[in-house]
């Protein structure tokens, strides 16, 4: 089929690697990838805020954009849970309603959408490397993906995987982590330790940024753990 | 000060206090292994919780029916049922009723209502003897500060303090043992009980159908409030009706596990009257002092009227990560955690409180956790969306009509993203300090290097090649 | 012409306040704004019994239960065979605890109690001084229900001597017939609605274990203001 990929804007502008790794696995499946250039952004910053009349001026053009999608996948839990969960929300009594609601039903965050609607969960990958799985929020309240990623990881050769004891938020929350910031490092301090409990060489997730906010945190602490997007490790040959 | 800067100023102290965090982690990880064992024995949970969210829209939206319903039950077996609007009205309410009885010694068991009208204080003011015989209650009450958390009121402390507090307020502080520290409180309230005046206490349950009202405790403390001084005074927020007596075999348990990892609370008591001819004891007088002090505002809310099905169990602030990092004190007002910061804007006023529900993640553990299945963490989102609309912050909302402005068109977003590729060793250069942008991230996290080719910039490559 | 002036009491302004709130109506709990799905016709607490804790099906089960879970909250429960075992088994705690003076109230089976006992008694029926409770060991009751589900016991101020008997004395002594034995919470409430309603006792009460508090650390301790010990004789 063809799958209309959104990669929401801080992975365009910072995390490109895991975008591209997208393309790849979709491409190798043997579907036909298109991502629209005319979108950026899936509006959450303004929404988390407040600000839905600003929220509506930047998702509007992202369901035009996506009116006639035969699927949609959208790059991370969170910017998935904003399009897919929040749209009908946001665009509630307004002439997007039911546009709205068509998009959504055709939407997947990208692990969803491999193990849910294409029934895939083996990618071939290799990834030799002691690994723990962090659960972005939104992806794992909003959208229920829990068991999804782990499907994906159980087949990736070579990989051990390593549940943390505390689940957690990990601070980041959008703009929170600008507002509240040493709340938000609290929290991800807690989240940081929690994964070094674990031994993992890896922290991964479908969520960059919160993998932004771990990262952020264990190279400023000089810890060693590194992070990776689920879509990069599934890339892995 | 206002409210949000002293919270904000609060909350960054606590979140680095390794101390504290260690404190309620260690306080909340015991909770937590008898809370998930309690849950699981449940035949179903989640059943449970449907019918315990059902049982609660009922009881809510009819509540005027359900009202109307336990205070003529009460009156007629002779129960004062008091109406106060907001907390001055409460608060004289029961003072009068103390000048009535010549009162002058109070036992207080544990009611959060009484500290969201701060009627200890009021009738201190006016010279009457006020003691919190709730061990936890008794401790915060020493050290004159506000309690903790709603269920476990110092859930802050280790025992060594509290060993200290009572050496100095009580000259009787044997070891810190628990045990021994609980039995000097013991030994202390005796004789308050038996030649206290006045007994007041809070409601967890209000049962419509037979004009009760049901009180939860461990300690005992409030059925020896309700049982030895001559008069009673109960005072209740208008939100905690039930329909029916048998709504409590779901509820009891429910509030247990979800509030303290048990499977019932020690004693869960319903009173249905004072004394009645041929009962041997119980107080003369039963004052029932029904609090709305706002409640109706939400009750207006539809959207967030659910809020008011919260059954003060806590669950949903030990879950929180705002919660464990920045304490219960933190808040600064009388409820705390996820629901505290839900309701405190309607009850408090939207613009002064919005800051509590700005403050937070919004992960969703809380509504996750709520026993009843009240929307928390999506009331957050509104509460902002209804502060923006009602006082936006100018450049805030400016920020983000400039931000839609670049999302939307292509040439503005790629030339924004060569901007933050330029100036970034720029950034190396101010980070951490006052010229820094990004200050509020650089202060404890490094900045994610930003490549030189975006993902749009690979895939036009990628397009133009084909 | 004067207008008589209306003095609404806060009690009409409170209900005509939210009387106005709800004018509009809020989404049923999941149903995620669908305006078809309805409010059940059955009370939504009516299957409790399905999804609280299991109980098992038998009165040796459920026995097994109750011994378990009254354990877990350290009471002590015997189960006693006849008459003769429950003056050995009072007569036992009696001496343990050296106890000089009982307080109990009027009854088949506290009659029996406090014969065997043969102590000083302070009963409550007529009235009491609670001064003179305050010296008693123990305060010795009946009960309405012994309840499987929970190791708890069911009392009120009618069939358990008043209000202060089962909480002031620092031992609680329950005396309990076999058949008080009731499988649930939901079976307890609706006992207790067949026997009171509607002239219900003042005060119902749901004893699970000897009084308690977590509120140094969170480590439990026994006997905070109620009872330090709790004792279940059933036979």
């Amino acid at each position: 089929m063809t799958v209309t990929l959104f990669i929401p804007c801080f992975m365009d502008a910072l995390y490109p690697r895991a975008g591209i790794s997208m393309v790849e696995i979709l491409e190798r499946l043997g579907h036909k990838v298109v991502c629209p250039e005319e979108i950026a952004c899936c509006g959450q910053p303004p929404f988390n805020s407040g600000y839905w009349e600003e929220a509506r001026t930047i998702a509007a053009p992202v369901l035009e954009k996506l009116k006639n999608a035969e699927a949609v996948v959208i790059g991370s839990g969170s910017c998935g849970a904003m399009v897919k969960k929040f749209y009908p929300e946001l665009f509630k009594d307004t002439p997007h309603a039911e546009l709205a609601k068509q998009v959504t039903a055709r939407t997947w965050e990208f692990s969803d959408f491999l193990v849910s609607k294409l029934g895939v969960t083996d990618l071939g990958a290799k990834f030799p490397h002691k690994v723990t799985f962090h659960d972005g929020c939104h992806g794992l309240r909003e959208l229920g993906i829990h068991q999804q990623p782990r499907a994906l990881l159980t087949n990736v050769c070579g990989l051990e995987l390593v549940e943390m004891t505390e689940v957690s938020c990990c601070g980041f929350g959008g703009t929170f982590a600008a507002k509240f910031p040493m709340i938000s490092t609290a929290m991800g301090e807690v989240k940081c330790a929690a994964a070094a409990e674990t031994g993992a060489e890896y922290i991964v997730s479908s969520d960059s940024s919160c993998l932004m906010h771990i990262q952020g945190l264990l190279s400023r602490q000089g810890k060693p753990a590194k992070t990776i997007s689920l879509a990069e490790v599934l890339n892995t040959r | 000060m206002s409210s949000a800067s002293q919270f904000k100023s609060r909350a960054a102290e606590k979140a680095g206090d390794l101390r504290h965090r260690s404190v309620i982690r260690t306080a909340l990880r015991s909770y937590e292994v008898v809370r998930d064992k309690r849950k699981a024995a449940f035949q179903s949970w989640e059943s449970a919780r449907q019918a315990a969210a059902e049982t609660k829209w009922e009881a809510i939206n009819h509540l005027d029916e359900h009202l109307v319903a336990l205070t003529s039950k009460l009156e007629a077996r002779g129960t004062k049922v008091h109406w106060a609007s907001n907390g001055a009205q409460a608060r004289e309410i029961i003072a009068q009723i103390l000048r009535d009885k010549k009162a002058r010694s109070i036992i207080k068991s544990k009611a959060m209502t009484s500290e969201e009208i701060h009627l200890n204080h009021a009738l201190e003011k006016e010279g009457f003897s006020v003691v919190e015989s709730d061990l936890g209650e008794f401790i915060v009450q020493l050290r004159h500060e506000p309690p903790y958390h709603i269920v476990f009121p110092s859930m802050h402390l280790t025992r060594g303090e509290i060993k200290d507090l009572f050496q100095k307020e009580l000259g009787d502080a044997p070891s810190d043992s628990p045990e021994e520290l609980t039995m000097v409180a013991r030994r202390v309230m005796r004789q308050k009980y038996i030649t206290a005046d006045v007994g007041f206490t809070g409601g967890n349950f209000a049962i419509a159908e037979t004009g009760m009202i049901s009180i939860t405790e461990n300690e005992g403390n409030a059925r020896l409030t309700a049982a030895l001084p001559k008069t009673m005074i109960t005072l209740m927020g208008i939100e905690k009706v039930l329909p029916r007596f048998s709504d409590l075999a779901l509820f009891l348990p429910m509030l247990a596990t979800a509030g303290a990892g048990q499977p019932m609370t020690c004693y869960n008591t319903m009173y249905s009257g004072p004394r009645q001819p041929g009962e041997c004891d119980g107080p003369e007088e039963w004052h029932v002092v029904l609090l709305d002090n706002r409640r109706t505002e939400l009750l207006a809310d539809a959207e967030q009227r659910d809020a008011l099905h919260c059954i003060r169990c806590g669950a949903c602030l030990n879950v929180c990560p705002i919660f464990r990092n920045v304490g219960g004190h933190t808040y600064g007002t009388t409820y705390s955690g996820p629901v505290g910061a839900v309701i405190t804007p309607h009850l408090r006023g939207l613009q002064e409180w919005k800051h509590l529900s700005n403050a937070s993640s919004l992960c969703g553990a809380c509504t996750e956790a709520c026993p009843v299945k009240i929307d928390l963490h999506h009331h957050l989102l509104q509460n902002r969306r209804n502060a923006s609309a009602g006082q936006p912050a100018f450049f805030e909302k400016l920020a983000y009509k400039i931000f839609g402005i670049v999302a939307n068109e292509p040439a503005f977003w790629s030339l924004a993203k060569k901007i933050g590729w330029l100036t970034q060793p720029l950034q190396s250069l101010v980070k951490g300090t006052a010229l820094d942008p990004a200050k509020a991230w650089t202060k404890t996290r490094d900045l994610p290097p930003q490549p030189r080719e975006s993902f749009k910039d690979w895939w036009s490559k990628r397009m133009k090649a084909e | 012409m004067k207008k008589a002036k209306t003095i609404l009491s806060e009690r009409e302004n409170i209900l005509g306040r939210i009387r106005e709130a709800l004018k509009v109506s809020a989404p049923l709990p999941g149903s995620h704004g669908d305006p078809s799905v309805h409010a059940p016709a059955e009370p939504p607490a009516s299957h409790a019994r399905e999804w609280l804790p299991s109980v098992g099906a038998s009165a040796e089960e459920q026995f097994a239960l109750f011994a378990k879970n009254a354990a877990d909250l350290k009471a002590d429960f015997q189960l006693l065979a006849s008459r003769d075992e429950l003056k050995a088994a009072l007569l036992k705690i009696s001496t343990a605890g050296k106890w000089s003076r009982v307080a109990s109230h009027g009854g088949e089976l506290t009659d029996f109690a406090c014969k065997s006992l043969g102590l000083p008694v302070t009963l409550t029926d007529c009235g009491y001084d609670v001064q003179e409770m305050e010296t008693c060991d123990a305060g010795i009751t009946e009960c309405d229900a012994l309840i499987a589900q929970t190791g708890g016991v069911a009392v009120t101020n009618r069939s358990a001597g008043g209000r202060a008997l089962s909480v002031l004395p620092p031992h609680h002594v329950v005396i309990a017939r076999r058949e008080q034995l009731v499988a649930d919470l939901p079976a307890t409430f609706e006992l207790l609605q067949k026997k009171y309603a509607p002239d219900y006792p003042s005060m119902i009460s749901f004893i699970t274990g000897p009084s308690r508090t977590g509120d140094i650390e969170r480590i439990l301790v026994l006997g905070a203001h109620g009872p330090k010990k709790l004792t279940v004789l059933c036979f």
